[in-house]
């Protein structure tokens, strides 16, 4: 007698217990989406299957920084409501097999998620991917309640700003200690710090005093590749690339030297480059 | 002087700005998102008064209010009488009216030039005698 292999699927892998993190900040527009699509890669990068759910529903934003809009035929809604197989639902990324998004709807509404199904679907998940993040809508309504139930941990991204500290604090309050959140700093310019223009990752974390995982600059290279739905982290080099892989290592529980911020100046005009890095 | 120049440089320094506008604004956020510590620190508060003077507990107003360079609570604990023995030094001498204890406890003002958060003082009764700072509750200067 022989089993009858399925189909190959995106979730052929046998039970396992993956990690369901969300990545949330209470603000919006200040990297979740980015953070997540990045992280993503960078963990599929190390060999890890990864599974990514846009819970944005409404402003579905995931599949375009990913570049996978015109593969997405399903969406979470469909799954939760049961009209839609889960693996027919997932779309497999064009750079990396292991990476899949299950993609938000746009034409739904957030309030239509069944947080019990939600926390069940995520749960499933965490059976067949190493994986499963989250990219949580902006803020602390019904949507961000939803983008959580299933997480067991929490990446809070923030900026070094007044009301997105402000945010994340609250956001960390209402979280409590069952996700361990731990922090990214993102669009960091590390030439304003210096100048005392910009709050630094110290001063942001003198208030959050969390577990700091990663530090990402300021990168106007980001909305290039967010143009051609490309994440940086999908680069050979770059500062920014290896901040995200270290990230992604720190998360797998490498130990990453604490993230270090360099003021570099080059060429003649001494352009202020800014280095992160640690993964070395 | 010295604060003549820390005001003077201030501007430039909008990162510090951000820190301490940052610090006043969470302070007033966890208080208000704590509201049974809060009731339980007014408890105590009003204990620790009582424990002095006699006070009127259903008249006593306890407030936060973010002020220039702190967060400030201001209590307004109206008095009915005082100790023969009490602390306030007129030894026993009775009043009809009743005093007012005014008190403001200004949390982490920047530095120790920085300007101290003086109370405003609300609602003091015309005809009531000077309130009393008791030097434990209040950042302002002595005297
Ligand atoms: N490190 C960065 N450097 C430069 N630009 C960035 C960086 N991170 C994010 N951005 C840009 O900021 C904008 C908002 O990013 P993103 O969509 O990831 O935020 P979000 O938190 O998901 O927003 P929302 O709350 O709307 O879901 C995008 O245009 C993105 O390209
Ligand atoms: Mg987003």
């Amino acid at each position: 007698m022989h089993e009858v292999q399925p189909e190959p699927v995106p979730v052929a892998e046998k039970a396992k217990r993956g990690r369901a993190i969300v990545i949330t900040s209470g603000k919006g527009g200040v990297g979740k989406t980015t953070t997540t699509a990045n992280l993503g890669h960078a963990l599929a990068a190390r060999g890890c299957s990864v599974a990514l759910i846009d819970a944005d529903v409404g402003l579905r934003n995931l599949d375009i920084v990913l570049g996978l809009e015109s593969r997405v035929k399903h969406n979470l809604l469909d799954v939760l409501d049961g009209t839609v197989e889960l693996d027919d639902a997932i779309v497999r990324d064009k750079h990396n097999a292991s990476l899949v998004l299950l993609a938000a709807a746009q034409t739904r509404e957030k309030d239509e998620v069944d947080t019990e199904k939600m926390k069940a679907l995520v749960e499933r998940m965490r059976e067949h991917y190493d994986y499963v993040i989250i990219d949580c809508p902006a803020g602390i309504e019904g949507g961000f309640k939803n983008a959580v139930v299933g997480a067991d941990e929490a990446i809070v991204v923030c900026t070094p700003e007044v009301s997105a500290v402000r945010d994340v604090d609250r956001v960390v309050g209402l979280l409590g200690n069952k996700f361990r959140p731990q922090l990214i700093v993102n669009r960091l310019r590390p030439a304003l710090v210096k100048k005392g223009k910009m709050l630094s990752v110290e001063d942001v974390n003198a208030i959050l005093r969390l577990p700091l995982l990663g530090v990402i600059a300021d990168e106007p290279e980001i909305i290039v590749t967010t143009n051609r739905g490309e994440p940086i982290a999908l680069r050979k080099d770059g500062a920014t690339a290896a901040a995200y892989h270290a990230i992604a290592a720190k998360i797998a529980g490498e130990d990453v030297a604490a993230p270090t911020v360099e003021i570099k100046e080059t060429g003649f005009f001494g352009r202020l480059g800014a280095m992160f890095g640690g993964a070395k | 002087m010295i604060e003549f120049f820390r005001k003077l440089f201030a501007p430039t320094n909008s990162s510090q700005t951000a820190k301490e506008r940052l610090r006043l604004v969470l302070m007033t956020d966890h208080l208000s998102l704590a509201p049974d510590m809060i009731e339980q620190m007014k408890r105590d508060f009003i204990d620790v008064i009582a424990k002095y003077v006699e006070v009127d507990r259903d008249k006593i107003e306890i407030n936060f209010e973010q002020q220039d360079k702190a967060l400030a609570m201001l209590a307004n604990v109206p008095i009915l009488a005082v100790n023969r023995n009490g602390g306030g030094g007129d030894g026993g001498k009775k009043r009809e009216e009743p005093a007012t204890v005014e008190a403001a406890a200004a949390t982490g003002s920047t530095g120790s030039t920085a300007t101290p958060a003086l109370p405003r003082r609300r609602r003091r009764k015309k005809s009531a005698p000077p309130a009393v700072a008791p030097s434990n509750a209040s950042p302002a200067p002595a005297g």
